[in-house]
């Protein structure tokens, strides 16, 4: 057993290789510097720019907001993650309902049809208002009153519908010889769904998913119009004490640093469960 | 380093088109600087007055800013007259609350909209001298449990709202310091809608507001009490101009005439409910 060496020939390639990745690196490195040297260039000259950091990108500012707007996007945080686990169950019922095959089936894909039909175009904002202000004004004993509550409703209602759209279309981009094979080999209805089907549709649409999450990540600001402080009305609250608009910036980098992490997360996952992208594999 | 960069832009800018020294404090000079035909005005002839939409009760009437009800309404067209100008010479213009103060040249050339005047806000706009003197007061509905509060220390349970970006949060959170937070809301309307359906005890607003909200936004509203000023100082509302605007001394001044020959009283008489509420203590 000798240890393998590659070939010369094969070493002069890796050092070719090698040489083209350096020399690619080097100019990438030049043009970003001189693109961001234009760019900070072009912008800092502009006569109303101090004006502009100052109001805008205001250091000590940022700092001083920054607890008030953490403690906001905490609250954002909450929201995304119990409703988020809500969503997906809501919305692979509903998927599931809408890809039931038969005659007998018809009244619940028409139900589910309807409820994505409806609350895919309903505005959120108005879900929000008419959940939140509407169902406490009812008086009802026993219902919950809280802002939070009515205001995670409204999301789980509106983004189920969109995240049903994108299991179905998974569940519908899966070959029928799948299902045709799992049935063959006695794997009943359910079975072939739950070890063949999903599986393989779930894992398709991660990227599509995921989007929706970091999009619901963003919405969930929006029950701010209830009454509870999140990140941006944290930020909005420290503007007006003084009409520097630093903590909205601010605001928005907590944002995507969040939302960063979570996409580089399921690339990972996806990756480790061979999705290579545009159905093909390695070629 | 970076305040006095900022400065120097804002000067070089007004200097552009306002010949005038841009002063942050309004410096008395002589009458004759305030004629109407030297003003630095945004459009020659016009005087342009900004407000957001809607525009409420009991400070315009009828969200129409420019049919001179309502007491903000009248004031500004008391000012206008004040610096030269005919009703008709008065332009309105719808400008959000946030863009009033957002930095860059601005399209009015006073913004009203209850605006309070702080130390802290004068470093992104102009104010004139205040207008109005504005206490906060709480309100909520007959059988709250805060309907009978006698102090300050009575509301400590309370769930409070108040409208995002007012003193009256402000006065909310660091005057009263209840146990929880206050309730944020968009607009005053919310809060009532959120004050009906019981989902808040009570709502801080500045008086007239509150007097305007427990006689026709409520069915059964009513005042608890007066807030005594956060800080110690009164508050005010002012306009708003532009930092650095050279309007800003001539609309003072206009402000200030109005008040000692007791023009403000005298609207204050008839567009905002008269008398005062029980102080809280």
């Amino acid at each position: 057993m000798t240890t393998w060496q590659p070939s010369d020939l094969q070493r002069e390639r890796l050092a070719y290789r090698q040489s083209r990745a350096r020399r690619s690196t080097l100019i990438a490195a030049a043009s970003s510097v001189v693109l961001i040297g234009l760019l900070a260039f072009g912008i800092g000259s502009t006569p109303g720019w101090p004006r502009v950091r100052e109001t805008f990108f205001n250091l000590d500012r940022g700092w001083e907001a920054l607890p008030v707007v953490a403690e906001g996007i905490w609250l954002n945080i909450r929201v995304m993650i119990v409703c988020a686990v809500l969503i997906v169950i809501l919305g692979l019922t509903l998927a599931i309902l809408r890809t039931l095959q038969g005659p007998i089936f018809f009244p619940l894909r028409f139900l589910a049809a309807a409820y994505t039909d409806v609350f895919r175009g309903l505005p959120l904002l108005l879900v929000i208002f008419l959940l939140g202000f509407g169902v406490p004004a009812l008086q009802l004993k026993g219902m919950p009153n809280q802002a939070v509550v009515l205001g995670g409703a409204a999301l789980v209602l509106t983004y189920s519908s969109y995240v049903a759209e994108v299991f179905r279309a998974g569940i519908e981009s899966i070959h029928p010889s799948q299902r045709a094979a799992a049935r063959s080999l006695g794997l009943s209805y359910p079975q072939t769904m739950r070890f063949v089907v999903l599986p393989q549709a779930v894992r398709r649409v991660l990227p599509p998913l995921l989007n929706d999450f970091v999009s619901l990540q963003k919405d969930s600001g929006l029950i701010a119009v209830l009454g509870v402080v999140d990140a941006i009305r944290a930020a909005q609250l420290e503007t007006a004490e003084d009409f520097n608009f630093t903590p909205y910036v601010v605001a928005g980098l907590l944002f995507v640093a969040m939302t960063i992490p979570l996409t580089r997360l399921t690339d990972w996952v996806a990756r480790r469960q061979g999705w290579y992208g545009g159905g093909g594999g390695l070629v | 380093m970076k305040f006095p960069l900022a400065l120097v832009a804002v000067l070089l800018a007004a200097v552009a088109c306002a010949p005038e020294e841009a002063g942050t404090s309004p410096s008395p000079s002589a009458p004759s600087d305030c004629a109407k035909d030297k003003l630095a005005l945004k459009t020659a002839g016009t005087f342009t007055i900004g407000t957001d939409k809607p525009a409420y009760e009991p400070w315009f009437s009828k969200d129409d800013p420019a049919n001179g009800k309502g007491y903000e309404s009248a004031v500004a067209y008391a000012v206008a007259k004040k610096l030269g100008f005919e009703p008709t010479d008065v332009k309105w213009l719808t400008v959000q609350f946030n863009t009033a103060f957002a930095p860059g040249p601005k399209k009015f050339d006073i913004d009203v909209n209850q605006v309070s005047i702080s130390e802290q806000r004068r470093k992104a706009v102009d104010f004139s001298t205040g207008y109005y003197d504005v206490s906060q007061t709480v309100i909520t509905t007959k059988g709250s449990k805060i309907a009978g509060a006698k102090s300050i220390a009575d509301l400590a349970d309370a769930k409070l709202g108040a409208q995002v970006g007012t003193t009256s949060y402000t006065a909310a959170k660091e005057v009263i310091k209840p146990k929880q937070d206050p309730a944020v809301y968009d607009t005053n309307d919310l809060a009532v809608q959120a004050l009906k359906n019981k989902q808040i005890d009570g709502i801080v607003v500045d008086l007239p507001t509150g007097f305007y909200m427990t006689a026709a936004q409520l069915d059964d509203g009513q005042i608890v009490g007066q807030l005594p000023a956060s800080g110690g100082a009164a508050e005010q509302f002012g306009f708003v101009l532009e930092k650095g605007s050279g309007l800003t001394s001539c609309v003072s001044q206009a402000v200030d005439a109005l008040r000692t020959d007791g023009t403000l009283a005298k609207l204050q008489q008839e567009f905002l409910t008269g008398g005062g509420a029980p102080e809280l203590k």
